[in-house]
């Protein structure tokens, strides 16, 4: 029996008991439609998440904060000496306190961290608080403030990306504002002046006015409007007006930039030579690794369900093709009486079993990628229509095909216990069987 | 042909041993008919399965055209039972929901024969069992007698040397049985060497030869002929 009639015959036979063969296929669909679907939620938000990182592409720049030693120190040592000059936040909170303490960078930790080998320059990251923005007498509206803008480089609509030494005060403004400001399009807000209220200490408004350098579309990271360093600079000035003199200004944070022809190993270097100091660095792309991180570990997760429903569907395969032995003792009988190999036989079988499984993970990755692409349609229309670009689930041919090979395998195997049963049948016992 | 020298069988063990075959000696020469005779037990089936070589027997030797079966390989034994020998059972052991043709054409289908020339072949086979029209018939929906001339043609379509027949006519009654076996004896007319086994002297008495079979053992009467037994 040559490989095509092998084919063709285990095709046939697995027709022969077709409501055995349908209740086989569907357990199997189960465990594909599921694999399929996690895999494409996979894929859909690891491409989503990469395109980010790429439209970020900010590798030339480091977010720095302490290093968060103590906490790690007090699991094993107990609490921490008091240390008077180490700067907590948290004061501020009713009823916190070192508690809550969370390790600051002072001014000192700046110069620091300015005088590092590969660090071009620092900024510490200020939290600026505005009230509004107006543009020409449209009305005011609330103005929230993306506080990592200068750490990325956001995917713009129009204009260009924030730069760090501009001598006027510039805004990039998202999608969303454009609007209700009373902007057209993206293209016309470029280049037009706009008008921010910042309230002093006191809670007297003042205004500044800045240049929209650019629109962004909206993005994971921040959705708030970027300031250029020099509007920031200006609109602490504004807000720290009146304050009273404290123990020196504190920062959660500083983003350092520094050459953007660093390789990977310069950047640790940098990384390595900053945690001798005590602070942490960390580039854009290891943020978001740890969420990635995350985000597969759930995926994992559902793949091993997936996993496990389809180790059940090839205990099925077994019973079914257990039960067609059974059934088929005399045929399999007569085939070796007739001179076929005990080894075209095990084939034959086997064949069946890869088969069925190729029918269950053909079926369910043709409605998973149907259904899914559909609900995926829908929710970025709706649910997820505010991040731009993130279909929930992306279907790739090669995991799909990964996906069925998987399964042919898991049926293959779950094959050969049938098929060597029916490959070591005595024919004589075989034809006596009644 | 088929040479077997003391060949013995048993199945079972210890208390269950059952000897099927205490030392029987048979030659079967290239163009005669043979008929095996006994009754249930007598071990006639065995000594068929072992000389189409669907067994080995536990001692003896057993010749093929003069080559030891004990030294031929299983692709060789495989081969032999494929091309050299044709298979007519009492139950015919037809798959019932496939067509004529398919059940027909199942010998060349193991040997990895072409499509095209399986499906000429078939019908050759069929048409001259006159079942030619009832090539796409499902086996099932066949009488007893279409069932052992599909089952013949089967036997038929490889061309083989010998054809084995295990109580050919037992499930049919007088008038067809007195058909198929005059297909039989016809194919023995034309060169194929036939060996039946049987418990119908009637149908012994037609063959050239019989070796009657009691208890595991030959026991010798004197060859019958048609003219005798009548």
């Amino acid at each position: 029996m040559n490989f095509v009639d092998v084919l063709r015959t285990a095709v046939a036979n697995s027709f022969r008991s077709k409501l055995r063969t349908t209740l086989t296929v569907v357990a199997i669909f189960i465990g594909a439609f599921t694999l399929t679907i996690t895999s494409a939620i996979g894929t859909g938000i690891s491409s989503y998440i990469d395109t980010q990182i790429a439209s970020i592409g900010a590798s030339d720049v480091l977010q720095i904060s302490k290093a968060p030693e103590d906490q790690g120190a007090a699991a094993d040592n107990g609490p921490a000496e008091y240390d008077p000059n180490a700067a907590t936040s948290g004061g501020g909170f009713p009823g916190g306190g070192a508690g809550l303490s969370f390790a600051m960078l002072t001014d000192k930790d700046v110069d620091t961290i300015a005088g590092t080998a590969g660090i071009l320059d620092v900024n510490p990251v200020v939290s600026v608080s505005p009230s509004y923005i107006e543009y020409g007498g449209n009305g005011k509206y609330e103005l929230s403030v993306n506080a990592t803008s200068a750490v990325t480089k956001p995917d713009l609509a129009a204009g260009v990306q924030l730069s760090s030494d501009a001598d006027t005060n510039q805004i990039l403004l998202p999608t969303s504002y454009l609007e209700n400001l009373g902007f057209g399009d993206a293209e016309s807000a470029v280049g037009e002046t706009v008008t921010i209220g910042i309230p002093d200490y006191q809670a007297k408004m003042h205004e500044v006015e800045a240049t929209v350098v650019g629109v962004q579309n909206e993005s994971l990271f921040g959705s708030g409007a970027g300031l250029g360093q020099r509007l920031t600079d200006a609109l602490v000035a504004v807000q720290d007006t009146g304050k009273p003199a404290g123990p020196g200004r504190t920062y959660f944070a500083a983003t350092a930039h520094i050459d953007s022809n660093a390789s990977q190993e310069q950047i640790d270097a940098i990384k390595a030579d900053l945690a001798a100091d005590g602070y942490r660095g960390q580039t854009v792309s290891d943020q978001i690794g740890t969420i990635e991180t995350v985000i597969s570990g759930i995926v994992g997760v559902l793949n091993a369900f997936a996993v496990i429903a389809l180790i059940a569907a090839g205990f099925g395969i077994i019973n079914t093709l257990l039960m067609s032995v059974q059934e088929r003792t005399r045929e399999i009988g007569l085939m070796k009486a007739m001179g076929m190999s005990g080894g075209k036989i095990y084939a034959l079988f086997s064949a069946e079993a890869v088969f069925i499984g190729f029918l269950g993970s053909a079926i369910g990755a043709l409605v998973a990628i149907g259904v899914g692409s559909l609900i995926s349609g829908a929710l970025a229309s709706t649910l997820l229509a505010d991040l731009e670009g993130l279909q929930i689930m992306q279907f790739a041919p090669g995991p799909v095909a990964l996906i069925i090979g998987v399964v042919m395998l898991i049926a293959f195997l779950a094959g050969t216990l049938p098929a060597r049963r029916a490959a070591r049948q005595n024919p004589i016992d075989a034809l006596r069987y009644e | 042909m088929l040479q077997a020298q003391d060949i013995r069988k048993s199945y079972g063990r210890g208390a269950a041993r059952f000897d099927a075959l205490k030392g029987v000696s048979l030659t079967v020469h290239a163009g005669e008919s043979v008929a095996i005779v006994g009754k249930s037990g007598s071990g006639k089936s065995t000594l068929m399965h072992l000389l189409a070589l669907l067994d080995s027997p536990d001692e003896g030797v057993l010749l093929v055209e003069g080559s030891n079966a004990a030294d031929l390989k299983p692709k060789e034994i495989n081969r032999l039972r494929n091309e050299d020998f044709g298979f007519v059972f009492q139950q015919f052991f037809l798959t019932p929901n496939a067509s004529v043709l398919d059940n027909v054409v199942l010998p060349l289908k193991i040997a990895g024969v072409p499509p095209r020339e399986r499906r000429e072949r078939g019908m050759a086979a069929l048409a001259q069992l006159e079942l030619a029209d009832k090539a796409k018939s499902k086996a099932v929906n066949l009488s007893g007698g279409q069932k052992q001339r599909v089952v013949i043609a089967r036997a038929l379509v490889g061309s083989p040397k010998v054809i084995f027949a295990d109580e050919p006519t037992g499930n049919l009654d007088t008038v067809t049985g007195g058909l198929v076996e005059d297909i039989l004896f016809d194919l023995n007319k034309r060169g194929i060497t036939l060996v039946i086994v049987t418990h119908d002297v009637e149908l012994a008495a037609r063959c050239d030869r019989q070796i009657f079979l009691r208890d595991g053992l030959e026991e010798h009467r004197p060859t019958i002929t048609t003219g005798s037994a009548s």
